[in-house]
């Protein structure tokens, strides 16, 4: 279970004027598959890296399973059982599929059990098994080994920042289904934060995030509805309405 | 050859025991031990320090070691080799030198290489060069490689240098004729006070000869390392050289790559990049669980692999 209490994230600009992107979420997930969504700026990555470490909130706490890990590095919430994956993959001169692979899962793995995580993604895994992680390689497929390292940690929180993001409509459509399977087979908690309505489709609950601010959190039954051409749509443009006013 | 030596022997050469084929094991400025095949034969130089290498013509699937070991503090060589590759041959030849110094005089090896390649003759050179010692003595390496690339003929050179050499000064020369091809893999880390310096020039002189220099380095501490390569591209050719270094702590790092065409359809290309680790190559690994520190050595690692 992860708990945020009061969090609130600041950051302040060169002529010291200081800027709320997050102010004072607070929220319970102990569901198996939650959704955050929400217009673009309004906080939703700051809030996943907030959980897995790599930003430090302003004010507030965040708990998992009881336990204060507010202050943890990030080394020590990844052995706490916080995964991440990041929007944009990083890429590594050297370093193969494998060797991620390997050190995602703390131990070197056999090649069928890297196989199996890598076709769990959807790729061939003798193809891609002693490939470099680099800019040869697509959008989608980056996408993919990120998402076969979470796997290959099976942590107790998985929390993927806009697998969408950056891949073409071909590409995610299958995405969608290592996403819908996932589900179906990962122990655990996953957070997906997505705009996709097939993700939000398969979620038990749905976070909205808007302008910093936590506006709906429930199941996917009662917020769902809500977004669809309307809330979601409209929020973002209100600041751009008020402005024509 | 003692313990010390067999322990520099495995880390220059991959050698547990006397290797397969023909070798030259040099031990101390001295001929160690020596084997010749029936297709490859090696002779002692008579006006200098040395040897000739000489590999018949059609010569397949055969290797030649050459690894030299020094663990006589303050001992000073210059050794000739000359390798003659004959045409059609296809062959791997090991070549490294390991420095042990437990003195306080400097160690030094400077192995002049020449290679002779045949008509359509193949080579993998590998070559190694690593430093120990627990004395204030400095190992000192200056290789010099000059090869000489007939018809069709392929190179391929790597060296790698990843520990305990003081200082280093290496020259690598490639003169190509038509069809030949010429590629370098260098791999460097230097540490503490340790001085690097690599140059490549290769001459293209044939029509459609080609080659690749590609150079990977992490400087760490105060070490310093300079790079410099150049392309001659004198004929329809193809020439790519890269440079590629993680600099880190006070190190300093210069790359100087250049290219000359001298022919209209002379295609040179050239990339050099310098920078410290990635911030969020850390993150990710430590994501992962990793500390900083080890998702440092991971990346450093797969970076030299």
């Amino acid at each position: 279970m992860l708990e945020l209490k009061n969090i609130s994230y600041e950051v302040s600009d060169e002529v010291d004027d200081s800027k709320e992107i997050l102010r004072d979420i607070s929220l319970t997930i102990d569901d198996h598959f939650v959704a955050i969504t929400g217009p673009n700026g309004g906080g939703k990555s700051t809030l996943a890296k907030i959980i897995a470490g790599i930003l430090t909130p302003t004010s507030g706490q965040i708990l998992l399973d009881g336990e204060d890990i507010t202050d943890m590095s990030i080394t020590d919430r990844a052995r706490a059982g916080i995964s991440f994956a990041f929007q944009q993959p990083v890429q590594f001169k050297g370093l193969t599929v494998k060797d991620l692979i390997c050190l995602a899962a703390g131990q070197e793995l056999k090649i069928n059990e890297v196989c199996d995580l890598l076709s769990e993604v959807g790729l061939c895994a003798r193809d891609y098994i002693d490939r470099e992680l680099n800019g040869k390689l697509s959008g989608g497929e980056l996408k993919r080994i990120e998402i076969a390292m979470i796997r290959a940690r099976g942590t107790k929180l998985s929390i993927f920042d806009e697998p969408e993001a950056g891949i073409d409509l071909w590409s995610f459509q299958s995405l969608i289904h290592v996403f819908e399977k996932m589900r179906d087979s990962i122990d655990g908690t996953i957070i997906i934060i997505s705009h996709q309505e097939r993700i939000l489709n398969i979620a038990d609950k749905i976070v909205v995030l808007s302008d910093g601010k936590l506006t709906n959190y429930g199941p996917r039954e009662e917020v769902l509805p809500t977004l669809l051409g309307t809330a979601n749509a409209t929020s973002a443009c209100k600041p751009l309405a008020s402005g024509l006013e | 050859m003692d313990t010390i030596q067999k322990n520099i022997l495995k880390e220059v050469a991959g050698l547990h025991k006397v290797p397969e084929g023909a070798y030259n094991i040099r031990a101390n400025g001295k001929m160690d031990s020596r084997n010749t095949t029936a297709n490859i034969d090696i002779v002692s130089k008579e006006d200098k320090d040395g040897i000739d290498i000489i590999i018949k013509p059609g010569t397949v699937n055969e290797s030649v070691h050459i690894p030299v070991v020094l663990s006589e503090s303050g001992l000073q060589e210059c050794v000739y080799n000359d390798f003659f590759i004959g045409e059609g041959a296809d062959v791997t030849i090991v070549a490294g030198c390991g420095i042990h110094n437990c003195g306080v005089d400097t160690s030094k090896h400077a192995g002049i290489h020449t290679f002779h390649l045949d008509k359509n003759a193949k080579v993998r050179y590998v070559e190694k060069h690593y430093g120990e010692g627990d004395g204030n003595g400095e190992n000192v390496m200056d290789p010099v490689t000059v090869c000489y690339l007939e018809e069709g003929a392929s190179m391929v050179m790597e060296s790698t240098q990843i520990k305990g050499i003081d200082s280093t000064d290496r020259v690598t020369k490639g003169y190509l004729k038509k069809d030949a091809y010429f590629e370098v893999k260098e791999n460097i880390m230097t540490h503490g006070k340790q001085v690097a310096k690599t140059s490549f020039d290769v001459e293209l002189n044939g029509e459609n000869s080609s080659t690749n220099v590609i150079s990977r380095s992490v400087a760490r501490d105060k070490s310093v390392q300079e790079f410099t390569s150049t392309i001659q591209g004198n004929n329809a050719c193809h020439g790519h050289s890269e440079c590629d270094a993680i600099i880190m702590d006070d190190a300093v790092v210069n790359a100087a790559p250049a290219l000359n065409a001298n022919n209209i359809d002379a295609s040179l290309i050239h990339e050099a990049a310098i920078g410290k680790i990635a911030g969020e190559q850390l993150i990710k690994l430590m994501t992962l669980g990793l500390t900083e520190g080890e998702a440092e050595e991971q990346i450093i690692n797969g970076f030299l692999k």
